[in-house]
Order: structure tokens, then C-alpha cells, then sequence
């Protein structure tokens, strides 16, 4: 077990400088899983190229999962789908963090009724920490997305919450 | 005087603890060696550590892993390998021979030449040999006589009876 893999009960002046120098580092260098899966895929590779310049927030695509911090969920997950994802999830190395992006993905979006090989929302399989709505969201609306998913990682704490 | 005897003393000690040219690149290299193993003991000593089976399976882009990546290979590969790795030295030793060969003279074409001679043979034998084929070559099939092996079983009946 890794010495900031558990959770102090009571914090220090150390504990949280390492914990803000962590923090910015993980959120620094988000480095994605190169996976897309339909119409929004098209956006986030939109995103990563030069107009809109994913690299400036430390977003590379990884080829592998071993390597990687954040999964886009981009696109429409299908039931044949969604093992994979769950499989690719598993997979990456901790700490790991979702995005959904666009309305299948969230929610199942125009085959919510009668979708009957789409699943209904991608958190049925995985955590997700940020929703990025939109059908598909433009480009603007996922980096929005990614700077409220870092500002989610600037703010995490390994000092167990006073109840 | 005794002091100055003493700073002399001191040089000659400080010459000697002097590190050389190469003891230069050997602090480089303890350096490099240093750096990998602490960096590696730090991050073991950090990072968050939860293995599942699922995790450290073996990846081919989510789907279940189909058997064991230890497949075998066509023992063929062996020899295009062997054959890529004698023109491989062979280019590395060409190289910088064909850069300074003039000033070599005759004496170091000559045993240029010698070399790529040699290694011209090796490749015509190769090619004779079939080896550059990547074409399977035929198998002779063993036949079986039927009729003699037969025949050897009644004589074998026969003297058991």
C-alpha cells in the first residue's frame, strides 16, 4: 500500500502541501484513454487538435489504459459496449476518473424509450465524475468539462471528513 | 617552510583524489544508474497500489484475452532474423570504414573488400539454400506399405502359432 493510499484522520501542514502538490500534479497531466465511440468521438478529436488544443491542459491520448488517467466516455455505449468500457476501466491504473460526454453516454439520449441495445446512462457500469451535456457538445463544453473534472482532483484530500 | 611543505602535501593528496576523464563519465553513469533507482523506490513508496484480477490481465483493447501470449512462431522467422542481423553488423561495420577509407589506402579497401567477399559467399549460399524462399518447400509425405506391413503381421501370426 502506497503511503498516500489511505486516509489520515486528522491533517497537518505536510500532509497538505504533499496533498496540493499531488493534486497538481494528477491534474496537471490528465492524460486520456485514445477511445471513441460515436458522433461525439469526432468532437473530441476536434478537441485535440490545434484550434482547440487539448495539450494545453495535459490531455495527450494513450493508446493502452495502463497508461492512462481519464477515460472520455464519448459517444453511445451499446450493451456489447458497455463490457468493454467496464474491461477498459478496470484497466487503467488508480486514481482513474470518468468524463461522460453528450447525452448517450449520460443518459441514454434519443434511445432512452426505445433504444433496445443502448445503455441507459454510463453510469450504470462506471463511476462518473463529470456529465458533459450536449448532443453532441462542442468542443467548448468538454473543455469545460475537463477544467470542472480538475478543479474536482485540485480539491480532493486524503484527510477523512469530520462528519 | 613547514607550512608550505604542508599546503604541497595537500596538492599532491587533492591531485591524487582528482577524478580523470573518465572517472567523469563514471560519476555519469552512477548518476543515471541513482536517479532510475530512486525514482522507481519513490514512486513504489507513493503511489496507490490496488491490483485486481481484472487489472492485470492481459490488454487487447477490452475484449477477454484469447489464450496465452506465449504463442510460437514459425521457426522460418529464425533464419530471416539471423539473416537480418548479419546485414545489420554488416552496415555497422561498413559505415565507418566507408567514411574514413581514404585515408586508409589500398591496405583498408583490401580488407574491406575481403569482408564484403566473404559475406557475398554467405548470401549466395544462403540464396542457393533456399533461404530467402519464403515459399514452404515441399514435404515428402512418409508412405506406408500396407501390403508388406501385412504381410510382416501374418508372418508374425504365423510363427506365434
Amino acid at each position: 500500500m502506497g503511503l498516500l493510499d489511505q486516509e489520515f484522520t486528522e491533517g497537518n501542514i505536510v500532509i497538505a502541501k504533499t496533498e496540493d502538490l499531488f493534486n497538481w500534479a494528477r491534474l496537471s497531466s490528465l492524460w486520456q484513454v485514445g477511445f471513441g465511440l460515436a458522433c461525439c468521438a469526432i468532437e473530441m478529436m476536434a478537441t485535440s487538435a490545434s484550434h482547440y488544443d487539448f495539450d494545453r491542459f495535459g490531455v495527450i491520448p494513450r493508446p493502452s489504459p495502463r497508461q492512462s488517467d481519464v477515460i472520455i466516455i464519448s459517444g453511445t455505449v451499446t450493451f456489447k459496449m458497455a463490457i468493454r468500457i467496464k474491461r477498459l476501466y478496470e484497466q487503467m491504473p488508480d486514481p482513474k476518473y470518468v468524463i461522460s460526454m453528450g447525452s448517450c453516454s449520460n443518459c441514454g439520449g434519443p434511445y432512452w424509450e426505445h433504444g433496445y441495445h443502448v445503455l441507459k446512462g454510463v453510469d450504470r457500469v462506471i463511476p462518473v465524475d463529470v456529465y458533459v451535456p450536449g448532443c453532441p457538445p462542442r468542443p467548448e463544453a468538454l473543455l469545460e468539462g475537463l477544467l470542472k473534472l480538475q478543479e474536482k482532483i485540485r480539491n480532493e484530500s486524503i484527510v477523512k471528513k469530520s462528519a | 617552510m613547514t607550512l608550505l611543505a604542508g599546503t604541497s602535501n595537500f596538492t599532491t593528496k587533492f591531485k591524487k583524489l582528482m577524478l580523470t576523464e573518465f572517472g567523469k563519465i563514471f560519476v555519469f553513469i552512477l548518476t543515471a544508474a541513482l536517479f532510475v533507482v530512486v525514482a522507481i523506490y519513490v514512486a513504489k513508496l507513493l503511489r496507490p497500489k490496488r491490483p485486481t484480477f481484472e487489472k492485470l490481465t492481459t490488454y487487447e483493447c477490452g475484449e477477454n484475452p484469447e489464450g496465452s501470449p506465449w504463442v510460437k512462431f514459425n521457426i522460418r522467422f529464425y533464419v530471416v532474423a539471423l539473416i537480418f542481423l548479419i546485414f545489420d553488423v554488416e552496415v555497422v561495420l561498413l559505415i565507418p570504414w566507408a567514411l574514413v577509407y581514404k585515408q586508409l589506402g589500398i591496405v583498408g579497401y583490401l580488407i574491406g573488400a575481403i569482408f564484403l567477399i566473404l559475406l557475398a559467399v554467405g548470401m549466395a549460399y544462403e540464396w542457393k539454400k533456399g533461404d530467402l524462399e519464403w515459399a514452404r518447400p515441399k514435404i515428402k509425405e512418409p508412405t506406408l506399405d500396407l501390403i508388406k506391413s501385412t504381410e510382416i503381421k501374418k508372418e508374425e501370426f504365423k510363427t506365434a502359432n
